[in-house]
């Protein structure tokens, strides 16, 4: 049978480089889209940046003003976005390694400078906050590190009074190491670490162990998540209460 | 690990695409040859043709598929049915008695021993130049056999000739979504036709010149896919093997999963042993499109189907413990966040799936407007291919280990 069984090269080459270009295309649209998602974090940081020096010039004006003048900590929502986003960048490997290390450098220092803000803001007004400094390793030597932080997030989540703040213990930021060494977290093979109250708790500390260190923000938990329903609103109505909900727990 | 995993997935996800792109530049190279034909085809010629059933315990289908060979519109002079019972049990064989009486039909009981002895059976009886084989769960449309030998006249290198198979009035979702399936098929079967790259002559009305079995034999057992391994032997002998694409036969397809499974075990189990038989042939350019393209294509994707699903396992699981860790720690959480694009994937491979899945979309769309004339995609589309993505990696891995295994696939 002398039937002519001729491959077609030209159709595969053809084949080929359209195939070439989709994936080429993806690539392309992937990359553009999520430069645009960096940005938007930029946009963020940007945005908190001009938020901390407001929130510093009216702790200036403190000095000649009532606390009932003080507007709340507007930083403290849009930290929650920042961490959020953040994190997301960082499972879904948005950006360059640069990008996410130094995105997360300037989030760690927005928590600490919103957590001075906020002692700042107890020493002269005299308002009384739960602060809980959260130190992680994404190392894979802390096994407990995300089950606390799945336990800071619902705690954040539901009781809007207490301000989480969440630190890589590992990045490489001095303002950090400052932190650090002022609460003495001297034990990286124990993490995680919480300090509360000025005390460092290592090893997974359960919602019943830290509700056990400050029972008193834990009384109503029911009443607690209404008010964060509504927590932003009554926060910027509400100009005295400085303790709205803080940072995530993002590890 | 996960980086060799991804390239792994980009490697299978570029090798799928492409296998779909060159299927697509040559619909779009080939579209106006691709037509259906309404009214009576004509034919210049009506050669001899005998076809014969096959039936094994078919005494439900047995009856419609003999009548609608007697509705065929050509030449009943021209056209001998040959009827072979391979020792059913049931009423088959009655029911085959009951025609005997018609002219252009003869009927015959043996002992059974497969398809391909009944088949064979019918071709050592056969005196006219074409022969054809019709499945007794099949049934032809009236134009089928016109439309068909329209292939043999305009090229008289064609040696054989494979309808469109459709499903025969779906009933119930496991047939429905088998109608996605078969629509879909008879573009991908055509463009194979174009490439000269068919590997299955199917069962339900492949035509053939009698001059293929005097030149290469008759079936053979061939792993229960005799329909298969004889396209297989005449790819090996250059012989052309067409499409038709408007030669519509409507076939019974399972009405539950585990029939599917065991079909699909069957024909996945066949490619397999049939590709591994005629490994000698693969990768060489005087076999064409059918040793470089289309037969690797189809072992790309039985391997690939294992991999995707151990993956898809892999990550379901590690999603699943997070979340256990997750409710462990706090509880149940009911809460929805509300929608932000932000948290919309906009990585690589959301764009390669999407890109990907659309292609295929493509393909179905052609496909179904080749079979009912109208664009637009079947309703049963998705569930089509939720379920199908579900299920089929558990036949192809059991095809798989039973490949290594030379472990035997019943046909029922």
């Amino acid at each position: 049978m002398d039937n002519k069984q001729n491959t077609d090269w030209k159709r595969y080459v053809v084949a080929f480089f359209i195939t070439a270009l989709v994936f080429a295309s993806a690539f392309y649209l992937s990359n553009f889209f999520n430069q645009k998602k960096i940005e938007e974090i930029r946009s963020i940081e940007n945005s908190i940046g001009i938020d901390i020096l407001s929130s510093e010039t009216q702790f200036d004006l403190l000095e000649e003003l009532s606390c009932g003048n003080v507007n709340d900590s507007i930083l403290s929502q849009q930290l929650n976005e920042l961490a959020s986003k953040i994190e997301f960048s960082e499972e879904q490997g948005i950006g360059s390694d640069e990008d996410r290390a130094s995105l997360r450098k300037y989030y760690s220092l927005f928590q600490i400078k919103d957590y001075l803000l906020m002692r700042k803001a107890e020493d002269k007004c005299g308002l009384k906050t739960t602060n809980i400094i959260y130190f992680y390793s994404n190392a894979e030597d802390c096994n407990d590190c995300e089950k606390q932080g799945y336990i800071l997030t619902d705690i954040r989540q539901n009781y809007p009074d207490v301000r989480v703040y969440s630190f890589d213990y590992n990045l490489d930021l001095s303002a950090l190491k400052a932190l650090i060494t002022i609460y003495r977290v001297n034990q990286p093979e124990a993490l995680p670490a919480l300090v509360i109250n000025g005390k460092v708790y290592y090893g997974l500390q359960k919602f019943e162990d830290i509700q056990a260190i400050v029972p008193d923000v834990f009384i109503v938990p029911e009443k607690a998540t209404d008010e964060a329903e509504g927590g932003e609103e009554n926060a910027k109505t509400e100009g005295s209460d400085m303790r709205v909900q803080s940072t995530p727990a993002v590890n | 690990m996960h980086q060799i995993s991804s390239i792994i997935l980009y490697i299978l996800a570029f090798i799928s695409t492409y296998v779909q792109v060159v299927f697509l530049i040559t619909f779009l190279e080939k579209r106006r040859e691709i037509k259906k034909r309404e009214g009576v085809t004509a034919l210049s010629a009506f050669p001899a043709v005998t076809i014969m059933v096959p039936a094994w315990n078919e005494e439900t289908t047995l009856r419609g598929t003999v009548e609608s060979l007697l509705a065929l519109d050509y030449p009943a002079d021209k056209l001998n049915i040959f009827l072979v019972d391979d020792g059913s049990t049931d009423g088959t064989w009655k029911i085959m008695q009951g025609f005997m009486s018609h002219p252009q039909i003869k009927a015959i009981h043996k002992e059974n021993g497969g398809k391909h002895t009944a088949v064979n059976l019918g071709l050592e009886q056969a005196t006219t130049p074409f022969v054809g084989c019709l499945d007794s769960d099949s049934f032809v449309d009236s134009q089928a056999l016109r439309r068909i030998m329209t292939y043999f006249e305009k090229d008289p290198a064609t040696m054989a000739v494979c309808p469109s198979i459709i499903v025969n009035k779906p009933k119930g979702m496991m047939q429905i979504i088998q109608r996605v399936e078969y629509d879909w098929a008879v573009f991908r079967k055509k463009i194979l036709g174009i490439l000269n790259a068919n590997y299955v002559t199917p069962g339900p009305f492949s035509i053939y010149k009698k001059e293929v079995f005097e030149k290469i034999g008759y079936f053979r057992a061939a792993h229960n896919t005799e329909d298969m391994e004889i396209a297989f032997r005449m790819q090996s002998n250059h012989m052309k093997i067409e499409q038709c694409e408007d030669a519509f036969v409507y076939t019974t397809v399972p009405d539950t999963v585990k029939k599917l499974y065991k079909q699909r075990l069957r024909w996945i189990y066949g490619f397999i042993m049939n590709a591994w038989d005629y490994r000698g042939i693969m990768f060489k350019k005087k076999y064409g499109a059918f040793s470089m393209f289309s037969v690797p294509a189809g072992v790309i994707s039985i391997v690939a189907a294992p991999y995707l699903l151990s993956l898809f396992v892999f990550n379901t699981a590690v999603a699943a413990s997070k979340n256990i860790e997750r409710i462990s720690a706090t509880g149940f959480d009911f809460g929805f966040g509300g929608f932000d694009a932000f948290y919309v994937s906009t990585s690589s491979n959301t764009f390669v799936l999407i890109f990907m899945y659309a292609i295929l979309v493509i393909a179905m769309i052609i496909g179904r407007k080749m079979v009912t004339g109208r664009y637009g995609l079947d309703r049963y589309t998705i569930p089509f291919m939720i379920i199908f993505s579900a299920v089929a990696p558990f036949w192809i891995m059991k095809a798989i280990y039973n490949s290594i295994t030379r472990r035997a696939v019943a046909w029922r």
